[in-house]
């Protein structure tokens, strides 16, 4: 098989390239990026060519586990993720060879970049327990290793901490998952496992168990903790793998636990995906829209659409478990294009905070501003990643949210009564998150790139190298591109959409171009992007020509108005915070206890007036915090027993003996 | 034959009462005195068994034992308290009432738990067993209601002397194996002696409730 040997050398390369890194120092290091673009491009090429045609590869090799061996695999759900998590690998790569070579390149940094690169390849081509599990560990070891590389800050280092631990409490997951699938007999193959599905009740806890590890992974509430600080802390073009390519790897995770090894679905396994992404949806974006550091309102943003594919994912099980496989391919489609799209749009979001990171050196919105006019390219790949994650047509992310809004709709015909009272709350939530989501994100563009400068920085700002521009025009133009041909990758997705719920999407290419997208019925439910993009093309042009035609000739530059107050300073402009107060009114008080107080002095006094806002997590507060409280001290009281003395120790021992002598007397 | 048994009982009784004549003891050579004797009804109870059951190499075994636990170890200790100043009263972490009390409570538990786990096994083998537990389990408490590190070691070593007689009684247990436990019992004899040496130097006791005074840690 060619294809999985073109694989395989492309992972070596990635693995040369990960030791050639180990070992020379300086301007070498940039070597790396050029090898990992080729590298995804020799994979991604391979994944698209097993995705067009539908075939499945596999390979065993004698390495690994005694008696089990590596079982390898490339079917086209491994695939279809393949070319998520190799575009953002490409992206990325692009990306890093417009650093600085005698300043932004580390040996913290670049040995591990590829390491993590192939690690997330081999999670999707492994086809037994052991290889799938060794990889993740990989992956989430090598990015653990990314995210402390800034490791003086003891942000980034709190941030590693949570992050290793909650990595540790999700791969445990995922070995009692497969424990529960391999069942008494131990196939850890996952040949096997497809032809012996578990008990219904292992089946229950196997899903519960997959939706810790691979929800952990992903940042489904209420696992999410660790996620905004760690996707973050990492180098930028590393923040746009975590966030727009290492989550789609747990979802890849879920898809095949829950839709491939896990055999025919009953209808409640649908409920916790669906509840818990539709409260992750709607939580991530209440937690973005009041955060003032602009990674982490992208990383935030990532945990909303995490929640969003979740449901979708959740759906398509009812929809199967239902055997109305035509809703289910709608779901599905849905869930796969948006891992798809989010991808694109998170990668190029981030990379363009990286931009704005490198270019001012900062990541609070206050501090930024303006960067529209010193950052033009910068900006407008921004805006065009903004308008995706709004999911504005006739961008990708309208697409995926479309199907899944039809998804949602049709959902009402589920004959279980939870799902069918269920849907219209999952709709109403998934709107809320929606209109959530263009709220930050005109919140992020707005203080971000528009008004006036905040900070002396932010007023110094350049735009970044060529390659960078290169990397965030590609992810830009796929934006653009995705939403515009979203029928033609709904209707490349069908062997996919075969091998998982038993058919592609039903009613493709009935609608009345190749370009429109029809989920259900051609008369009532279709997006024809081509059309609606050349209505707002014309729609906005005429207005401009029009507004143009009215206004004076010529366009004046002159001082803004300034409301009778001269020379103003900057900070009275909307800043992030005040721009984020009515939904904090509104939403803040129930879901994080808001409040405000403002301490005015008495009159005559010169002290400045002082306003503060108190949040509280409570998440955070009962999930996190307390259960570490208690262990603390516990372990504090049983330090005592560290410090006895001999004959104390003694007297334990002892009495240990005793007892188990006198149960053994008794019970015997 | 049913005489040979009663005799072992008795002798194994006799190794009994010497373990509770160790708990009650109030001084350090009285204490050891009551080692050396119990050692030596040790020696008689193997070389008995050696005799009534045709097993020439246990006598080997009751020779050890009469030799280095019944003569060298209880005159080498004298030795050591005599130097070292400490034939005084031991002081004791329970009143000896209640050691003794205790220690019928184990003789109680060793007998009970032996009936039961080794319902199979001939009554005589049993009653043997029996005996052996509850001195290793006297021994054991020895070591744990007494503060002098002297009376510890007699402790243990009572306690080896519970399991040598165990293994007696246990058919087919190989010299070797006898040889290396004495031998692995002597090294810890030596540990214990050097230790003992040490804190005497240090504290001028060989009470061990010194050491927990040094760390600060209150009773």
């Amino acid at each position: 098989m060619p294809e999985l040997s073109a694989s395989g050398a492309a992972l070596g390369a990635l693995a040369a390239a990960a030791v050639f890194a180990t070992l020379v120092r300086g301007a070498a290091l940039a070597l790396v990026y050029p090898l990992c673009a080729v590298a995804a491009l020799v994979l991604g090429a391979v994944d698209l060519r097993v995705l067009l045609t539908g075939t499945e590869l596999t390979q065993q090799l004698p390495i690994g586990l005694p008696t089990i061996g590596l079982h390898l695999r490339l079917d086209p759900l491994s695939a279809f993720f393949g070319i998520v998590v190799n575009g953002g690998i490409l992206a990325a790569s692009v990306y890093g060879m417009g650093f600085d070579r005698a300043k932004e390149l580390t040996r913290r940094v670049e040995p591990l970049f590829p390491l993590f690169a192939a690690a997330m390849n081999l999670v999707l081509l492994a086809d037994d327990a052991y290889a799938f599990l060794f990889s993740w560990e990989l992956m989430s070891l090598a990015s653990w290793a990314l995210v402390v590389a800034r490791h003086a800050d003891p942000e980034s280092r709190r941030a590693a901490h949570l992050y290793l631990v909650m990595a540790a409490i999700g791969t445990a997951a995922l070995l009692f998952a497969f424990g529960g699938l391999a069942g008494p007999a131990g196939g850890y193959a996952f040949d096997t496992m497809r032809g012996h599905p578990p008990q219904p009740m292992v089946a229950a806890l196997v899903l519960a168990a997959a939706l810790i590890g691979c929800g952990s992974k992903g940042g489904l509430v209420p696992l999410h903790a660790w996620l905004p600080l760690a996707h973050p802390a990492a180098p930028s073009h590393v923040s746009a793998l975590m966030s727009g390519v290492m989550t789609k790897v747990a979802i890849y995770g879920f898809v095949r636990i829950a839709f491939d090894l896990l055999g025919p679905p009953a209808w409640w396994w649908a409920l916790p995906p669906i509840i818990l992404g539709a409260l992750t949806a709607v939580l991530g974006l209440l937690y973005a829209v009041l955060d003032r550091d602009l990674k982490r309102v992208l990383a935030y943003s990532t945990i909303e659409n995490v929640g969003v594919i979740f449901v979708a994912l959740g759906l398509a099980l009812a929809f199967r478990a239902n055997g109305e496989h035509e809703a289910a391919a709608v779901a599905m489609a849905a869930a796969l294009l948006h891992a798809l799209n989010h991808s694109w749009f998170k990668s190029l979001l981030f990379l363009g905070a990286g931009a704005v990171l490198h270019a001012t050196g900062r990541r609070d919105l206050d501090g930024l501003g303006g960067l529209i006019h010193r950052m033009p390219r910068t900006a407008a790949f921004f805006l065009v990643g903004a308008l995706a994650a709004s999911a504005l047509p006739p961008l990708n992310g309208f697409v995926s949210e479309w199907l899944l809004f039809q998804a949602v709709i049709a959902a009402p015909a589920l004959p279980q009564a939870a799902l069918h009272f269920a849907s219209p709350a999952i709709g109403a939530m998934l709107a809320l998150a929606a209109a959530l989501a263009a709220a930050c994100f005109v919140r992020v563009y707005g203080t971000a790139f528009l008004g006036r400068p905040r900070s002396a920085e932010a007023a110094q700002a350049h735009d970044v190298p060529l390659a960078q521009q290169i990397a965030m025009g590609g992810l830009a133009f796929l934006c653009i591109l995705g939403g515009l041909l979203g029928s033609v990758l709904a209707t490349a997705l069908a062997p996919v959409l075969a091998d998982l719920v038993g058919g592609g999407l039903p009613r493709a290419g009935s609608g009345p171009t190749v370009f429109s997208l029809v989920a259900f019925d051609p008369a009532r439910s279709v997006y024809d992007a081509p059309v609606i993009a050349l209505f707002v093309a014309i729609a906005s042009l005429t207005t401009l020509v029009v507004v143009h035609r009215l206004s004076a000739r010529r366009t004046r530059r002159g001082p803004a108005w300034d409301c009778g107050f001269p020379d103003p300073s900057p900070a009275t402009q909307y800043t992030a915070s005040s721009f984020a107060q009515p939904l904090r009114r509104v939403y803040g008080t129930a879901a994080f206890a808001a409040r405000e107080t403002v301490v005015m002095p008495p009159p005559g006094d010169s002290q400045p007036a002082r306003f503060s806002v108190v949040l509280v997590d409570h998440v955070w507060r009962a999930l996190y915090a307390a259960p570490g409280r208690a262990v603390l001290g516990l372990s504090e009281r049983l330090n005592a027993l560290q410090f006895l003395t001999i004959r104390r120790y003694l007297v334990l021992m002892f009495a240990a003996l005793v007892i188990l002598l006198a149960i053994a007397a008794v019970t015997t | 034959m049913n005489q040979a048994y009663e005799i072992s009982h008795l002798l194994s009784g006799a190794m009994l009462v010497t373990s509770f004549a160790l708990l009650y003891q109030q001084r350090v050579a009285a204490v050891l005195n009551a080692f050396a004797a119990q050692s030596i009804v040790l020696a008689l109870a193997v070389a008995w068994a050696a005799w009534s059951s045709n097993r020439p190499d246990l006598f080997i075994t009751a020779l050890i034992a009469f030799t280095l636990k019944g003569i060298v170890i209880p005159v080498a200790l004298r030795r050591t308290v005599t130097r070292l100043g400490i034939h005084r009263e031991v002081e004791k972490v329970v009143g000896v009432g209640a050691a003794l009390l205790v220690g019928l409570a184990l003789t109680g538990l060793a007998q009970a738990l032996v009936v039961k786990v080794a319902s199979g096994t001939a009554s005589h083998a049993r009653e043997e067993l029996a005996l052996a537990l509850a001195i290793i389990l006297l021994g054991f408490l020895m070591m744990i209601v007494r503060r002098n590190a002297v009376t510890q070691i007699v402790g243990f070593m009572s306690m080896e002397n519970g399991l040598i007689l165990a293994a007696t009684g246990a058919r087919g247990m190989p010299l070797v194996v006898e040889v290396s436990v004495a031998f692995s019992v002597l090294i810890a004899l030596f540990v214990f002696a050097v230790f003992v040496f040490r804190i005497r130097e240090r504290f001028d006791t060989v009470d061990i409730e010194a050491l927990d005074r040094m760390r600060g840690d209150r009773r």
